[in-house]
């Protein structure tokens, strides 16, 4: 019933939404619909709480410690990001970047992309995962071109044929795991595609075919988590696109695609019993978080220092999950929880200081604290959070992390946190200026909405200080689940 | 090769047939015509598709077919053929990049597909096992094309050569994915071009051109 209401909510928002078309209420009715989204999630998390995992449909759904919680981030930064997107996309109506027929397709397809993000999340069959990731493309596509200008064009067109190739390494990976799953379940229906009865059988598939095919998913389901050196299309994407599409892509679009990634490093590494899956997830991560530390520093578009920020983030969590072990994947998990609050939150204040500013070069943003406490003091307060300062959450993930990465992987330890403590004074040389010094700002024709910022870092801090014990549970049976060493 | 069945020596046939329009497509210059060889690889593909199905009596193959038929032979062409007069880029052509060294290329993946392609090939109990070398084939030589060209529509028609090489890999390997994923694979391909095609009229006229030298202002910016 929950499973329904969740993934009929969204559909149904995408349909009334373009049918309804440019109404003034439209927005309103947008966050209406993530609402009713995320209290079904809560239900959903609710009745997990009290009976566990289940399974829906005939097996083809199916709720676990590792999805039920970013089943809930989902709705949850789905929800917050409607309520932001209202008076920011007001504000851009006014400043005459789009017109009422572009705001309808927005609203549509931000319904259908959250639609194939939960259809991701909690679909039991690696094909439809399959089929949710693309369609999150395909949704998306158009929002990151909403603007039209040639810029936002030649953003999407990336995105577009960047991740549709990358996709497709990932469709012949499904082949390759459903080739081998078919020799042990058997084929015809779709049992040989369902990962609870994969995982069952793990350590049976056949491992030649197993490797080839993780080698076509890593690349594929990668291209999307945005790591380098497939990462070209995600600061483009994120600075082009509008800003509620930024906070969303970052924030949630990053995570499924890593749940798939991890998902199918499960699998594989069962079925091999070696170190590769391992080893390679440790590589692309290492890699992605050293590229991106040191391209911040050349970033001069807010938006995109902060996508660049994206990619260092899931490089760490990508090399917590190839290290293993309960402590790494505890701690990878918490800072994909983290970092998906942390990352929307700085997106929220970060497109409504650009409208005031009228640029989003950073340069032209200054003195934000002077005529707008709350932007600035959020800008501030988020990118202290982002660059791992105690006492908020991303602080204990990147500590764990590290500590972790001392015992079981030393050599990699220097090279973690000289790249942290680049990030860290590439954004925080950045911010400050923006935050204080002289004011350029200007006040905005509708009054912007900072409760989600706010609710966003206080959650943050509250993970940072005190895990819930049911979600330390989660965590902790997933970790155990997702193994490794 | 005596004991090979027809029907296997002809899916054979179409294998190769595949092949060979892929490395036309690589080398050919004027967009329409690319357009044609697509529709000629769908068409090769659905005979596959339906030569499996009568020797294997697979139902579902059947349908398979028949989407083959629907969308890749019949619709996607016809839409691309569309675009292209409708964006009046009928007698466009592009300049290849050194036609002998591409070719050359071509032939190395060729090996390398058919060695990726062994251990597949050797567990695999179809009928069709030793066609997975060419079905690799095709998917790397229909990358390298999206790599090579620089016009948006060939770059799409490289696309679509992928997905076609990703159906046969997964006829040939296990008779085709379940049907509740094929469709969703045919779906998300539909809904791909259709996004395309909205996608090339807003680069059209922002450009004026379909050509992908105007989209490249999003460098690294020092």
């Amino acid at each position: 019933m929950e499973f329904l209401l969740l993934l009929a909510t969204p559909i149904a928002g995408a349909l009334v939404l373009g049918w309804l078309g440019a109404r003034r209420f439209a927005p309103e009715l947008n966050a209406l619909f993530s609402l009713v989204t995320f209290a079904a999630a809560c239900a959903l998390t609710a009745r997990v709480i009290a009976h566990g995992k289940a399974l829906v449909a005939h097996e083809q759904f199916f709720i676990d410690p590792f999805n039920v919680f970013l089943v809930a981030l989902t709705a949850f930064v789905g929800l917050t990001t409607a309520l932001f997107s209202r008076p920011y996309m007001r504000v851009e109506m006014t400043h005459g970047r789009l017109s009422a027929g572009r705001l309808r397709l927005y609203h549509a397809m931000y319904q259908l992309f959250t639609f194939t993000m939960l259809l991701a999340l909690t679909t039991n069959n690696i094909g439809l995962l399959w089929v949710a990731m693309e369609g999150a493309t395909l949704s998306t596509v158009l929002l990151v071109t909403l603007y039209r200008t040639p810029a936002s064009l030649e953003a999407g067109w990336k995105y577009f044929i960047l991740c549709g190739v990358g996709i497709a390494q990932a469709l012949f990976g499904t082949i390759l795991i459903y080739f081998a799953a078919e020799k042990i379940i058997g084929g015809g229906g779709t049992t040989a595609l369902l990962w609870t009865h994969l995982d069952a059988v793990k350590a049976q598939l056949e491992p030649r075919v197993m490797s080839l095919a993780f080698v076509f998913l890593l690349v594929g389901y990668g291209t999307k988590v945005g790591l380098a050196p497939l990462h070209n299309w995600l600061p483009d994407a994120h600075a082009e696109g509008p800003t509620p599409i930024s906070a969303v892509l970052s924030g949630l679009l990053l995570n499924v695609a890593l749940y798939a990634v991890v998902r199918c490093k499960v699998l594989v590494e069962g079925s091999l019993g070696t170190q590769l899956p391992s080893n390679m997830l440790m590589g692309f991560g290492l890699v992605s978080v050293v590229l991106a530390a040191f391209f911040l520093w050349r970033q001069r578009d807010i938006k995109r220092l902060f996508a660049y920020s994206s990619v260092e983030h899931m490089g760490i969590i990508t090399f917590a999950f190839g290290m293993g072990g309960p402590v790494a994947n505890f701690a990878a998990l918490l800072h994909m929880t983290v970092h998906s609050l942390t990352k929307s939150a700085i997106f929220f204040t970060v497109g409504h200081a650009a409208q005031k500013a009228g640029s989003q070069l950073m340069d032209q943003i200054r003195g934000l604290i002077t005529l707008s406490p709350t932007i600035g003091w959020g800008l501030m307060l988020g990118s202290l959070a982002i660059v791992g300062m105690p006492p908020f959450g991303v602080f204990a993930a990147e500590f764990l992390i590290l500590t972790t990465a001392m015992k079981q992987q030393p050599w990699a330890t220097p090279i973690l946190l000289l790249a942290l403590g680049v990030a860290f004074a590439a954004v925080f040389g950045r911010v400050q200026p923006m935050v204080f010094g002289e004011t350029t700002a200007r006040r905005l024709p509708h009054p912007p909405a900072l409760l989600p910022v706010f609710a966003h870092l206080a959650i943050v801090l509250a993970l940072g200080l005190f895990v819930p014990p049911y979600l330390a549970d989660w965590y902790r049976q997933a970790a155990v689940m997702i193994g490794g060493h | 090769m005596n004991n090979v069945p027809v029907l296997l020596q002809l899916v054979n046939a179409c294998a190769a047939g595949l092949l060979l329009l892929s490395f036309a497509m690589l080398s050919q210059r004027r967009i329409v015509t690319l357009v044609y060889l697509l529709a000629t690889q769908g068409a090769l593909l659905c005979l596959a598709t339906l030569l499996l199905a009568w020797r294997t009596h697979q139902p579902h193959l059947y349908i398979s077919a028949g989407l083959t038929l629907g969308l890749k032979v019949i619709f996607l062409p016809w839409l691309l053929h569309r675009l292209i007069r409708r964006l009046d880029v009928y007698w466009d052509s592009e300049p290849l990049i050194n036609a002998s060294v591409t070719m050359l290329l071509g032939l190395l993946i060729v090996v390398f597909a058919f060695g990726l392609a062994q251990p597949i090939a050797a567990l695999s109990s179809t009928a069709a096992r030793s066609t997975i070398g060419i079905a690799i084939a095709v998917i790397l030589l229909a990358f390298m094309m999206m790599i090579t060209r620089r016009k948006a529509m060939s770059q799409v028609v490289g696309f679509l050569s992928m997905e076609n090489g990703l159906f046969f890999g997964a006829m040939s390997a296990t008779y085709g994915m379940p049907m509740v994923v094929e469709l969703g694979v045919a779906l998300d391909v539909l809904v791909a071009m259709l996004v395309l095609g909205v996608f090339f009229f807003q680069i059209r006229e922002q450009f004026d051109s379909l050509d992908l030298h105007h989209l490249e202002s999003l460098k690294e910016k020092h």
